[in-house]
């Protein structure tokens, strides 16, 4: 390894360890952002052939091509350019930009579903070639049970990753840059050695076998590399080699895989360790170095994968989730900021905001006010970012986590998860009341009960069985995302991504929630307010008549704040009496992305006054319009959910108008600091940030052309305001947006 | 009726997310009750002394600390109105709480009402926004429905301030027609020279506050009064800056 003279040596250059290679060589960035510099000419042109791109791919439907004659995977395509001259940093997902690959491996249905919408059809030889493949959707109907198939149609698990790729595994792409692919293959066929002198139990022969998959797929990297002309099986030298190696190594896994949330990690302040080395060598100036973070970042917004329209209703704006970790405090009270972290966020401005990469702050009270106070601003002026509390992260993850998606923390290259997308609580609550009867079908689908005909509702009662349908939801839960995970790990395993973590991998299963507010009001007004069921000819309870006031989520008031706790912490309890597939831990999210408008379209009305087909609050965040006592009382709310049952993160999406911070510019930048660091303080989560006019969306909803590029947070990402469906948008305009008068 | 923290004192409402009231993040308070009633004003319906919401220094300092994460960094606690002057005793409790807490004061007041605790409780006070409302007496009392005596108690109310060291912001509402002519800014940029005021703002009209004149049931005389003008601001304070 004689290609790092200028670094401090440790135990990085023994085994893989990427964290000891970070905290003995980055530089600590306290100072302002005036340091940054403007795009290029080079990048200006290639931003100017991405904004043509673009228009053609709307003009196209969203999708601007699709091959459909071969399978997506590291080689299947000849290289592909943007706009050769003025790119620097190389690579597509195939041979041309915005065009779509195909990979049923996940599920054939799903790519052949989408290639038709789009007005593509899938080749024969694709087909014929998958008559004879088992894809993992076709594993997972293979074990199904009718109770897994009738809850799932029902709507109250939804979302279920088994019929296309799970995602949220970060590969530890750095480790390319720091190592080089060669180096990573050695260290793998030692582990399969190792591991071929244990018994061969179910375990370890599946592991030796993803093993052996693992080292072919790190092969096939280089040679993806190697047909853009470039040589990654050595460590790079220098800060554009070191974006070159990890965006291959990314590329490949977008490639390879079609799966839900391909997040990037954290590599902001690993790559500055190579910037800073450049810089003082005299290698490139700040203008070069922002032009490599320009075009990288560039290459990451032209990243797509082929969707059906259904997903695009749960998950809007085509994303990705390429989430980008930024700041954060060291174990040794370090803080992480560097130039790259203000090199990242500059991109907003250099070339424009949007949804992605998903830029996310690892906020910390400890963090540099220049950097806090840089953060607000690019919150102000764009409206991209978002923010995650490292103070409640850190203890569990140590210093070199990275978020999955939205809210998902894991260590990077050390921990994988399993994606469980989500159930909804509030049609579990109308179970409950229904004894197990869909409300809006009148189908059974949980245990049969008798459905309770109390002219008003008991809260004893109604809690109690409330408890017994969550008792058997989450035994249903659990065994479902086992059979799924199974069946991802046999039929779609993810070679490059688990070739770039750790062999022996810790694993999360991420369950989720939707509903927590609706259900948290509902109990509430059963406890404090009357509420009469209302019964149709069948039995079922499909009106609530509430008379009386009830406490709010969202008020911060502890009466109706400690239901959602307890919600969430029964819950977690239920999910952690059910032994997961593989050794992995249970965690939890509050999270709904856009999701929570079809839970809400296809959920009954509910004992808080919701009504049928009305949408969920998003994430954690309290009913629309029911937050009345401010906006930080809407924040001490949902911070009172507690994380400790919520690993997988508690979304919480925040509105505010411009000039409730302040008058001047400056006075809101310090003022949202304030906001953020009084949230974080109370170890609340995350926060998605808004700061905008409602009249600036109603202006966009009627004038779509006026903002091409306005972009919002919304639950735990960003999206173009304009790729968001007219209910969507509607449902975006009736949320709380805290101002005053 | 007052007695520590058990003072009870009428509050029309609380705004915890205060970006314009003093410096920083801050909670707002409005007290209830206003005896000037200015033509022009925003929040009529904290004017009524029998209104409102009462509450201890206790439960409203309980309500505040709820909110101390937010405001703790850069910014405290306001206590705005209606006039929280006319509550001296209970303003007087609270900001004694809040200072022991550490906790940055602000009362924001047209100064006009002066008691024997009027001292005190400017010596718990870090900042006193104070409305001056015009700096003719005669044109001041057409804006406001204050006792004569008013006008006087207001330069009294400075000199206090002055003498306690409290910080001093001046404040006044731009309303064309009646606070936009030249001499008055000159004037007031004189009193801010005078008492060494931290800054001086100029307020332009708005109309925000006229639906609840009409839910009020309460003639509103300014209705063909249009909002100032961003020019007409921009000489204004060019004009306070060189007053």
């Amino acid at each position: 390894m004689s290609n790092y003279m200028n670094f401090k040596k440790g135990k990085w250059n023994e085994k893989i360890d990427v964290r000891d290679f970070i905290q003995k060589n980055y530089s600590p960035y306290d100072g302002d952002e005036s340091f940054l510099c403007l795009p290029t000419k080079r990048t200006e042109a290639l931003t100017r052939r991405y904004e043509e791109l673009l228009i053609e791919e709307q003009k196209n439907g969203g999708v601007l091509d699709i091959d459909t004659s071969d399978v997506s995977s590291l080689l299947s395509y000849a290289p592909g350019y943007v706009d050769k001259e003025n790119e620097i940093i190389f690579g597509l997902q195939t041979d041309k930009p915005l065009k779509r690959g195909v990979n049923p491996f996940g599920g054939m249905r799903m790519v052949k579903q989408s290639c038709a919408q789009y007005g593509h059809e899938l080749s024969q030889n694709i087909t014929d070639m998958f008559k004879y493949k088992t894809t993992h959707n076709d594993g997972v109907f293979r074990v199904y049970t009718d109770e897994m198939r009738k809850a799932r149609k029902s709507g109250i698990i939804t979302g279920l990753p088994d019929a296309y790729g799970r995602g949220r595994i970060i590969g530890d792409y750095r480790r390319v840059a720091l190592y080089g692919v060669d180096f990573l293959i050695e260290e793998k066929i030692k582990d399969k050695i190792s591991l071929g002198e244990r018994d061969m139990d179910d375990e370890n022969i599946r592991l030796l076998e993803e093993l052996y998959r693992q080292i072919d797929f790190l092969k096939k990297l280089k040679e993806m590399a190697a047909a853009y002309g470039i040589d990654i099986s050595k460590p790079a030298k220098t800060a554009l080699e070191a974006v070159q190696w990890l965006y291959f190594a990314y590329l490949a896994a977008i490639k390879e895989q079609n799966g839900a949330a391909m997040s990037l990690g954290r590599v902001s302040t690993f790559l500055d360790i190579y910037f800073e080395q450049d810089l003082k060598n005299g290698v490139i100036t700040e203008t070069e170095a922002q032009e490599i973070i320009d075009q990288f970042v560039l290459k990451l917004r032209l990243a797509r994968e082929l969707r059906t329209p259904d997903y695009n209703e749960l998950f809007a704006g085509d994303p990705m989730w390429i989430t980008e970790s930024l700041g954060g405090i060291g174990e040794d009270g370090r803080h992480m900021v560097t130039k790259t972290s203000y090199r990242f966020l500059h991109t907003l401005y250099n070339l424009k905001p949007s949804p992605e990469p998903n830029l996310t702050v690892l906020w910390s009270k400890d963090l540099p006010e220049n950097f806090k106070k840089y953060c607000t601003k690019v919150s102000i002026d764009t409206d991209s970012i978002q923010y995650e509390n490292d103070d409640v992260m850190r203890p569990i993850y140590c210093d070199d986590y990275g978020i999955a998606c939205c809210v998902s923390a894991m260590k990077i290259g050390k921990q994988m998860q399993f994606f469980g997308a989500r159930c909804n609580i509030a049609k579990m609550l109308l179970f409950a009341i229904n004894g197990g009867r869909d409300e809006i079908s009148g189908l059974q689908i949980g245990p049969e009960m008798e459905p309770l005909k109390d002219e008003v509702l008991n809260f004893e009662t109604v809690n109690e069985r409330f408890k017994f349908y969550m008792k058997w939801l989450c035994r249903l839960y659990v065994n479902t995302m086992n059979v799924i995970h199974y069946m991802h790990d046999k039929y779609a395993y993810e070679k490059i991504q688990m070739a770039l973590h750790d062999t022996k991998v810790e694993r999360l299963m991420a369950f989720g929630m939707a509903g927590l507010s609706v259900v948290a009001d509902s109990l509430s007004a059963i406890k404090y307010a009357e509420v009469k069921p209302i019964f149709n000819d069948d039995n079922i309870a499909y009106d609530f008549e509430t008379v009386g006031n009830f406490p709010k989520y969202g008020n911060d008031d502890d009466r109706v704040d400690d239901i959602a706790k307890e919600i969430v912490s029964e819950f977690y309890k239920e999910l952690c009496n059910n032994k997961i597939y593989r050794g992995a831990k249970h965690t939890l999210s509050i999270l709904t992305i856009t999701s929570n408008v079809v839970y809400g379209k296809k959920t009954g009305s509910t004992p808080d006054g919701r009504k049928l087909g009305e949408p969920f609050a998003p994430g954690a965040n309290p009913m629309h319009g029911r937050d009345i006592s401010g906006a930080l009382a809407s924040l001490n709310s949902v911070a009172k959910i507690p994380y400790e049952v919520c690993r997988d993160g508690i979304s919480n999406t925040f509105s505010v108008v411009p000039g409730v911070l302040g008058k001047l510019k400056t006075e809101q930048q310090d003022n949202l600091v304030s906001i953020l660091d009084g949230y974080f303080a109370q170890n609340a989560h995350h926060l998605n940030v808004n700061v905008l006019d409602r009249s600036t969306l109603e202006d966009a909803m009627a004038h779509p052309e006026k903002y091409p590029t306005l972009t919002i947070r919304v639950s735990g990402y960003a999206v173009r305001f304009n790729s968001l469906n007219e209910k969507q948008q509607k449902e975006v305009l009736a949320r709380a947006f805290h101002d005053r008068f | 009726m007052c007695s520590g923290n058990n003072c009870i004192g009428t509050i029309h409402s609380i705004e915890t997310l205060g970006g314009h009231d003093g410096p920083g993040l801050r909670t707002v308070v409005f007290m209830q009750g206003c005896s000037f009633r200015c033509v022009y004003c925003h929040n009529p319906d904290t004017w009524n002394l029998n209104g409102g919401e009462s509450v201890t220094v206790f439960e409203l300092l309980s309500r505040i600390l709820r909110y101390k994460p937010y405001f703790i960094r850069n910014g405290g606690v306001t206590l705005s109105g209606g006039e929280p002057l006319l509550q001296t005793e209970f303003a007087l409790q609270l900001f004694t709480d809040l200072k022991a807490q550490g906790i940055h004061t602000v009362l924001d007041t047209a100064g006009s009402v002066l008691n024997d605790k009027t001292e005190a409780l400017l010596k718990v006070t870090d900042e006193v926004l104070l409305d001056i409302k015009h700096t003719d007496k005669e044109i001041f009392q057409k804006i406001t429905k204050a006792k004569p005596e008013a006008f006087n108690l207001l330069f009294e109310f400075l000199h206090l301030c002055k003498k306690s060291n409290v910080d001093i912001v001046l404040r006044q509402v731009i309303v064309p027609g009646l606070t936009d002519n030249d001499e008055n800014i000159k004037k007031l940029s004189q009193i801010a020279r005078e008492f060494e005021a931290k800054k001086t703002e100029l307020l332009p009209y708005h109309t925000a506050g006229v639906p609840k004149w009409n839910s009020l049931n309460l003639d509103y005389t300014l209705k063909d009064v249009l909002p100032p003008t961003r020019i007409e601001m921009e000489h204004l304070n060019l004009l306070l800056k060189n007053g």
